[in-house]
């Protein structure tokens, strides 16, 4: 088999994406934490479009953008897959898979702003989840059903960054009363070895992100 | 193969996606004209989570999100594929397709704003642009290479949509002169008999544009 090569970042829910997908699939990878305020050349040659993690390099060639790449690994490596067989099913899970990178960009707004910004961010957020609660997980273990899937790696930002970024700002969203579907998965999620062994650090997310928060409020 | 159902909107370039790929296909369906302004209930019920078209009904089953319905189309009625058979390429494709779905706000940026702030936006447009017309399409006759594919398709609203919102928001930026491999392709690709047989009448679309346009310059 070819070589696998992972770039990424230690602090980003998208990289994971990838790096669980890999670990889910014992798929053998050399990993490259990236300097994203100082880029590798390699990086940019790879992904000259966006110049962003993650990007994943099979055989010499490379592969951008963390859906993508989840969707191109059942094919090289069909065992333990992340997508259903059945075409409709399949539909399902890019529908909600698409749905965490189109709505999940307001929690990323709540922890950045302050003020009026910010409370049309927790509004937003607060909707997200709940059409999560009632229309996506149902009864399920997992999104994917009895396994993790594409959609549960898709929705992993909720169970370990959202939690850091909540006491951050000091707001809380994830209330198990509120979303107790929702709040059983992430314990489900963070429980599975293939993820729970590769989580970042809580406290060196919360210092991280507590600087750039800092940073981002301070620049225009 | 089963009842196939399209839930769509005359002016959606999304909506049109979906109809390209049935008829590209040969996929027969029933198509469902929704009103957006009273949207039926069985839009309501088959698209919960946005209340959106398209949304495609096959066997009673709905499918929402048009590039969803896509990727659903292709694997259900494999015949003319519209996506690579390597896995690589097939990455790739979707990559492009992403692409324009991260970039599809500034593209909207541009339609609601006016003076200052749309020439700013119009630079981003132009870079944009520049971008599809190098790295995606570079030499070939489409994205998909010599034949239509998803890719295409995905991007199917810069020809006749973008260029019917070029005339109505005053820009100029899908321009031969500077972009003469991206133009040539919205040519060639109105072309496509698919294609050709199935867009919005430009005089009613134009109308509909600047209508929506001073909705949207007013708030």
């Amino acid at each position: 088999m070819e070589e696998v090569k992972l770039l990424g970042t230690w602090s980003s829910p998208f990289s994971y994406r990838v790096l669980w997908a890999l670990e889910l699939k014992g798929i053998p990878y050399q990993y490259t934490e990236e300097d994203l305020y100082n880029k590798s050349p390699f990086l940019v040659k790879c992904n000259p479009v966006h110049k962003k993690i993650p990007v994943l390099v099979h055989g010499g060639k490379p592969i951008c953008e963390s859906m993508v790449i989840l969707e191109y690994l059942d094919g090289p490596w069909p065992h333990n897959p992340l997508l259903p067989s059945d075409p409709y099913e399949r539909a399902v899970a890019r529908f909600w898979a698409k749905f965490a990178d189109d709505k999940g960009t307001v929690i990323w707004t709540m922890f950045r702003s302050t003020g009026e910004e910010q409370k049309e961010a927790v509004k937003g957020s607060l909707e997200m989840l709940r059409t999560i609660e009632d229309l996506a997980l149902g009864d399920k273990k997992f999104f994917g059903g009895e396994r993790i899937g594409m959609v549960d790696l898709a929705f992993g930002a909720l169970a370990h960054w959202l939690g850091v970024f909540e006491e951050i700002v000091g707001i809380r969203l994830l209330e198990p009363e509120s979303f107790p579907r929702l709040h059983k998965w992430t314990k489900n999620f963070k429980e599975e070895p293939a993820i729970k062994e590769n989580l970042p650090d809580k406290d060196k997310m919360l210092s991280n992100f507590r600087c750039l928060r800092e940073k981002l409020l301070a620049s225009p | 193969m089963g009842e196939v159902k399209l839930h769509g909107f005359w002016a959606s370039p999304f909506s049109h996606r979906v109809i390209w790929a049935l008829k590209l296909k040969g996929v027969e369906y029933e198509y469902m004209e929704e009103d957006l302004s009273n949207k039926s209930q069985l839009l309501l019920q088959y698209n919960p989570a946005h209340k959106k078209i398209p949304v495609l009904v096959h066997r009673n089953k709905p499918v929402a999100e048009s590039l969803v319905i896509l990727e659903y189309i292709e694997e259900t009625w494999p015949e003319n594929p519209l996506l690579p058979l390597d896995a690589c390429d097939r990455a790739m494709a979707r990559f492009w397709i992403n692409f324009g779905e991260q970039k599809g706000p500034v593209f909207f940026n541009l339609f609601r704003t006016t003076g200052e702030a749309q020439e700013k936006t119009g630079e981003e447009v132009a870079q944009i642009l520049k971008t599809i017309e190098e790295k995606a399409l570079g030499d070939n006759n489409f994205f998909g290479g010599n034949t239509l594919g998803l890719v295409d398709l995905s991007f199917g609203w810069l020809p006749h949509w973008f260029e019917v919102t070029e005339q109505v928001q005053g820009t100029k930026l899908l321009d031969p002169t500077t972009l003469p491999r991206l133009h040539a392709w919205a040519q060639n690709f109105k072309q496509v008999p698919v294609i050709r047989d199935n867009l919005p009448d430009p005089q009613k679309l134009s109308a509909h544009l600047k209508r929506l346009r001073g909705n949207l310059l007013k708030n």
